[in-house]
């Protein structure tokens, strides 16, 4: 993005010597209670795995505890059979995403801009926004000549209304008077764009591409149990069938972890794209 | 070298509303003057600045600046705001710097900036992100920002009615010293009576419903003004009775019948004309 919206002060180097003991301090404060809630959702997962392996009906599925999946997540990580997948995913994620923000953000600047667009929007975009994204699957297989394809279209139409709105958000907040002044020292349409508009809304579309990301990454699984020979979905699929459940819950965290540092990334873009004055 | 404006009867309707905004307004500009527009809340007169602005075009007549017709906005005039109307994205410097960069003046662009931030002293600020400026000073950035394109005319629409008393005084001044430097037409709405005599060489006093130029009052007085001096009280008493003039017939009957027709009476008048307009009654109290 532009630089104008970072406010990210570099310390002075000699602020890191004698404060790195009292930093370090502070890191462990931040860290304490997300160090706490992680303990308590690897107790809950040794627990229930406990539960399953002890009760007759359920020891076929024992390797869902926490000890057989870490072993078959890192046979998965070292043998690198888990990179195969992971790209598959996120090649269909990133162009479903793609799609939707090419289309997404100009939209939602119109729609934002215009009162008349929006309007004549609202009850066609909200039905169509409420229906569940799989629901296209039939008709995405109809139209698009190869699986792939298809579920980049399920993404992009899931991802899409987020950031629509988001845009369209942020478009309505502009102060009218940035707009003003502009004009009146000489912006062309490009420039109120490039210098004005972008920037202001940046942090709305970064919010809106964050729930996007999240939609997007849930309708991937799903998307990928059909058709497809590859990808996390597929490789969820594939282990249920070969009744490996160590490999499908290491899967399962593969893809939690994914998610996480997506969403981890879109935080930080939000962040660095607010213009709002940082304490 | 300033801009030469002539106003030639602009009569202004704005959709919706029966009565003209604004009738009649027939008002020529030498280059270089300074000229002050005063009137009560929906007089027009910040409707007026606009239409010299280029933001807004008359429904009848005409706004010439060096004998061509206005229709839209031009960096060679300016306006400022009563809000400083930074972008907060942006530090000091570019959003100084922005009216050169949408005209593609960017050679010595930071030298240029440079100087004029030293000139509205803010040097050392220059880096700095505009949100951690005081209302003063972000409205010096403004001023700085007006200036950047070397523009004849500055119009500037309450540009100060929300700072302080000190502040205010100062950049007043600071307006005052800029423009005689520089040769630059302003034309500037106010509600404040002394804020005209302070900075105008001409006074135009505007009635509202419809908006029209009342009354015209020269201010012959050097730079800068002694705003305690004889002569500048006594135009302020002047303007007060024009001002007092132009005000709703019950109100002056008021007037009339007070045996001091001052202070007290025209703030209680004005507040009860335009509720709604707390700067509008704070400049008449403190005349």
């Amino acid at each position: 993005m532009n630089r104008d919206v970072t406010f990210d002060m570099p310390a002075t180097p000699g602020e890191w010597g004698w404060a790195s003991l009292r930093s370090l301090n502070h890191l462990r404060r931040a860290l304490q209670y997300p160090v706490l809630g992680i303990a308590g959702l690897l107790a809950l997962w040794w627990w229930g795995g406990w539960v399953i392996a002890n009760n007759p009906d359920t020891m076929a599925f024992a390797s869902f505890a926490p000890g057989p999946t870490l072993a078959a997540f890192w046979d998965l990580v070292s043998s690198g059979q888990v990179w195969s997948p992971i790209e598959s995913s996120l090649h269909r994620v990133g162009f479903g995403l793609l799609y939707a923000i090419l289309i997404g953000v100009p939209l939602g600047v119109m729609i934002g801009y215009f009162n008349v667009l929006r309007e004549t929007t609202h009850v066609p975009f909200q039905f169509l926004r409420m229906i569940s994204p799989l629901a296209w699957m039939p008709i995405a297989v109809l139209a698009f000549a190869t699986w792939d394809a298809a579920i980049i279209f399920l993404i992009a139409i899931a991802a899409v209304w987020p950031i629509t709105y988001a845009t369209a958000h942020g478009v309505q907040r502009i102060d009218p008077m940035w707009l003003k002044v502009g004009s009146n020292l000489g912006a062309n349409p490009y420039h109120t764009l490039r210098y004005i508009v972008m920037p202001a809304i940046a942090q709305d579309v970064f919010a809106g591409i964050r729930l996007a990301v999240g939609v997007a990454w849930i309708v991937l699984v799903p998307a990928e149990y059909l058709g497809v020979t590859s990808g996390l979905g597929y490789a969820i699929n594939d282990a249920r069938d070969t009744l490996e459940y160590d490999k499908l819950a290491a899967f399962v965290l593969v893809i939690g972890l994914i998610g996480y540092m997506l969403d981890a990334i879109c935080v930080r873009l939000i962040r660095r794209s607010s213009y709002h004055a940082q304490g | 070298m300033g801009a030469a404006i002539s106003i030639d009867y602009i009569t202004h309707h704005y959709p919706k509303q029966k009565d003209p905004t604004l009738k009649d307004i027939e008002l020529t500009v030498r280059p270089g003057e300074t000229i002050a527009l005063i009137g009560q809340s929906g007089c027009g007169k910040s409707t007026l600045l606009h239409m010299l602005a280029g933001l807004l075009i008359p429904s009848e007549g005409a706004v010439r600046i060096n004998g061509h017709q206005v229709i839209k906005p031009s960096p060679r005039w300016n306006m400022m705001f009563q809000k400083p109307s930074l972008y907060p994205w942006m530090t000091v410097r570019r959003n100084t710097s922005l009216g050169l960069i949408f005209q593609g003046r960017r050679d010595g662009m930071n030298k240029r900036v440079d100087a004029l931030l030293e000139t509205v002293g803010l040097a050392d600020k220059a880096e700095v992100n505009v949100q951690s400026l005081s209302g003063g000073q972000q409205q010096r950035v403004a001023l700085a920002r007006s200036l950047a394109t070397d523009p004849e005319l500055l119009l500037l629409d309450e540009p100060f009615s929300a700072l302080d008393a000190f502040t205010k005084v100062e950049l007043q001044e600071e307006v005052s010293r800029l423009s005689q430097e520089r040769g630059i037409t302003v034309v500037f709405v106010t509600h404040d009576i002394e804020e005209a005599i302070a900075m105008a060489d001409r006074v135009v006093v505007m009635g509202s419903n419809p908006g029209t130029l009342k009354h015209e009052l020269t201010v012959e007085l050097p730079h800068p003004r002694d705003r305690a001096g004889a002569r500048f009280n006594e135009l302020k008493a002047e303007l007060m009775e024009f001002f007092g003039a132009t005000r709703h017939p019950a109100a002056r009957r008021e007037d009339t019948d007070a045996t001091a027709p001052d202070a007290p009476e025209e703030g209680s008048a004005a507040a009860e004309s335009e509720p709604d307009s707390e700067s509008g009654r704070r400049a008449i109290r403190a005349a």
